[in-house]
């Protein structure tokens, strides 16, 4: 083994009370040579001010379209342990839960295979593997299908699912997300794991308004738990709250964006106009012992999320104001293979949903998907007066 | 052959008999100070949970320590959050300072639970990828410890989401953060003609472009780049590696606040630009360290209890934010992209 690669710039990231990925580096170069060579690599473009990765390459395992990126330096002559560097995307489990016993073996794999540097976790959800030949690829994904670990998407697929933590351990959850994100992530094994769209279709799933996986900003379909019926109100907690010097005026009832809440400081009573509410739940992330949402639990779908290129950045927007999430889920699945269908025929390559939709309208999207026009699928109606009507709907 | 398409481990497999009793039946949650959470159940039993921020690359030995403590404290269970920190999930209240007592040793703080920084979500940068602007872990391990004690001390205004994309590609929710870091480029890319020619195809360039400044050069079976029209996204570079964008000189960092994903009170917002360009300073990247500070520094100073930062901008606006901060309005600050009328003033009930 050779000695530590020199690195005086990066040495200046180990001090300080934030845990150093640096020091993550060099625990991997004293046992692999490919990480040593890493640190040189970065502290290379610390000096150059550029990142000295080469762009593309087709790797992958047999079977599966993506899973993989293919990695290179471009300056392999210096660093030879980057020659080849590749990513693999492990599917996580639901909401990042983990046994010891069973992550243990895949760092066991990791170790023997890989470089033994990992990212807990990559924007998309997976667990990433960070950095292996090409050679050890596929014995990679066979040992890791071994101990029932698989590959997560990548390229023009449906990209790993991921939910929040979800009923595993929070209470507002007003759907299953780890059920529903687990369901569809085996339903759509194929979408996967095999690159056969115009672009990447990402679905996040958040239990409640507070959107704990930012489902609208970054996914392409966005699942949102929500309820129906009243806000659940324990007056006792209430009063506990009011007692115990909580400002429920200053941070629930004046915070309340269609002030649909008032409190009564002489009967220390909270009442709520549930017909305004419009359920962005402060009040009771606010006061979580007093106030519960409602029983008639389910979802909101929004589509079309999307960070800025090509046709600046997309929330997703509202397209069913209210879905039941019950398993099998199968009228999520009925949109969403509508939407892909219509997508697949219609979209451009590297378009994505969103940018589609925008493109051809929400009218032929509806259409497509035979959505109704609803109100709240806007924040006002349009104020032009420049619009489309169909054949059928004039007379001929 | 071994068995393909089974998909993940199944989450149930992965969790402890406490959280799986209790699925779907937890009735409140308290924090318990900046780095602890306890949830309670509906038959009183109670999990607590201890956060902690990891620099999201971490070698396996890392890992390893993790799930020897995690045997210690948790019965062999923990979780990961979308912010990149683990959470170590535990039965008995009376592990908790023991269990943070060891990670302290290991150079991990709890934190980042309630009216804190939570971990700073973040991309690859020059460590693994091919199109950044600018490093991630090392910009982000320079402005945590800059900002360490809002993630272990709650005296925000309230919970504060700090993300960095280290390009346009914006991984990541940067462009629904509080305060965002973006890696950008501020000169068009080189067409490198005959690796076009070998490497490229055309159409998918030239489609490519969001603003049409490509065009084809049929006679050189490559293209032209309008420097006019480019306002080097970096997308034509992804479509085709022989145009590269890269300028040590020129990349940087833009910063963007007041954005979030919660509907909480207001609705989920964008991302708005505050500092069009700091350029890079590695390896400690000061620029970016004292201007995040600053920005929340102003914000903790100046905005009321339960206002996140967009929410705080919105109340007292975008004029009065430039003064408070100090920081220099420019033309870069007026949009000229896709959907700029719309953000223009038509009213004169501006402030001064």
């Amino acid at each position: 083994m050779p000695e530590l690669r020199k690195t005086p710039m990066l040495d200046q990231l180990l001090d300080g009370p934030f845990p150093s990925f640096v020091k993550e580096i060099k625990k991997g170069a004293e046992k692999n040579e490919a990480c040593n060579d890493l640190l040189g690599q970065l502290e290379l473009s610390y000096e150059e001010k550029i990142t000295h990765w080469k762009h593309g390459g087709i790797v992958g395992v047999t079977g599966y379209g993506g899973g993989v990126i293919g990695r290179y330096s471009d300056v392999p002559e210096q660093f030879p342990g980057l020659t080849e560097f590749h990513t693999m995307r492990i599917n996580q489990p639901a909401g990042w839960f983990y046994k010891t016993d069973r992550l243990r073996k895949l760092l066991d794999i990791w170790e023997k295979r890989g470089s033994g540097l990992t990212n807990f976790h990559g924007a998309t959800g997976d667990i990433i593997l960070l950095g292996t030949h090409t050679n050890e690829l596929q014995n990679v994904a066979d040992d890791l299908a071994h101990e029932g670990w698989d590959l997560g998407g990548s390229g023009s697929d449906l990209r790993t699912p991921s939910a929040c933590v979800g009923p595993g351990r929070c209470e507002w959850a007003c759907i299953d997300t780890l059920d529903i994100v687990d369901t569809l992530t085996r339903r759509y094994q194929n979408e996967l794991h095999r690159p056969m769209w115009p672009y990447k279709f990402k679905i996040k799933i958040s239990g409640c308004a507070n959107d704990g996986v930012a489902a609208k900003a970054r996914a392409d379909c966005s699942i949102i738990g929500t309820w129906k019926d009243n806000i659940q109100v324990n007056r006792t907690e209430v009063v506990n709250y009011v007692n115990g010097g909580f400002d429920i005026i200053g941070q629930v009832v004046d915070k309340c964006p269609t002030k649909c809440i008032s409190y009564n400081p002489v009967t220390k009573s909270l009442s709520i106009d549930d017909n305004n509410c419009v359920r962005c739940h402060n009040c009771i992330n606010k006061m979580p012992k007093a106030l519960r949402q409602g029983k008639i639990n389910g979802a909101t779908i929004l589509i079309g999320g999307h960070a800025p290129i090509l046709q600046s950045a997309f929330m997703s927007w509202v397209v069913v104001p209210f879905m039941e999430m019950k398993p099998p889920y199968t009228e999520i699945s009925d949109l969403l293979e509508k939407i892909w269908e219509w997508w697949d025929e219609n979209g451009k390559m590297r378009e994505r949903t969103g940018e589609l939709i925008y493109r051809l309208g929400m009218r032929s999207f509806l259409k497509a998907t035979g959505l109704p026009a609803v109100p709240q699928m806007v924040l006002h109606p349009r104020a032009n007066p420049f619009f489309f009507w169909d054949k059928e709907e004039v007379n001929q | 052959m071994v068995k393909t398409d089974f998909g993940p481990p199944k989450y149930l497999d992965m969790m402890s008999d406490l959280c799986k009793r209790n699925y779907g039946k937890w009735k409140y949650h308290e924090v318990l100070d900046t780095g602890t959470l306890v949830h309670v159940a509906e038959n009183g039993e109670k999990l607590y949970t201890v956060r902690s921020a990891t620099p999201r690359l971490m070698h396996i030995d890392t890992l390893r320590a993790f799930c020897d403590l995690a045997d210690k404290y948790c019965n062999g269970f923990f979780r990961f959050t979308s912010r990149h920190s683990i959470e170590f999930l535990l039965e008995d209240e009376s592990n908790i300072e023991p269990l943070k007592a060891d990670l302290h040793a290991m150079g991990y703080s709890p934190g980042g639970v309630g009216n804190t920084i939570s971990n700073m979500l973040h991309t690859q940068g020059w460590i693994h990828c091919h199109t950044p602007a600018i490093d991630a872990s090392g910009i982000v391990k320079a402005v945590m410890d800059g900002v360490f004690d809002y993630y272990t001390e709650a005296k925000l205004p309230a919970r504060l989401r700090l993300s960095l994309a280290c390009c346009l590609n914006m991984c990541g929710a940067v462009h629904c953060s509080d305060v965002a870091i973006v890696g950008i480029h501020r000169v068009p890319p080189k067409v490198l003609d005959e690796k076009v020619a070998k490497m490229c195809e055309i159409p998918n360039v030239v489609a490519a472009c969001p603003t049409r400044a490509i065009r084809p050069e049929p006679s050189k079976k490559s293209v032209v780049i309008n420097d006019e029209k480019c306002m080097y996204c970096g997308n034509c570079y992804t479509m085709c590696p022989a145009i590269p964008i890269f300028d040590p000189k020129n990349d940087g960092a833009a910063i963007f606040v007041g954005g979030k994903v919660s509907d909480a009170r207001h609705p989920a917002m964008f991302s708005k630009l505050a500092v069009p360009y700091i350029p890079n300073e590695p390896p400690k990247w000061p620029t970016v360290v004292q201007t995040v500070r600053m920005l929340i520094d102003v914000y903790a100073k100046d905005a009321k209890q339960g206002e996140r930062y967009g929410e705080w901008i919105n109340r007292i606006g975008w004029e009065r934010f430039f003064k408070v901060t100090g920081l220099p309005f420019t033309d870069k600050h007026i949009d000229d992209y896709i959907f700029s009328i719309p953000t223009f003033r038509s009213t004169a009930t501006f402030k001064w």
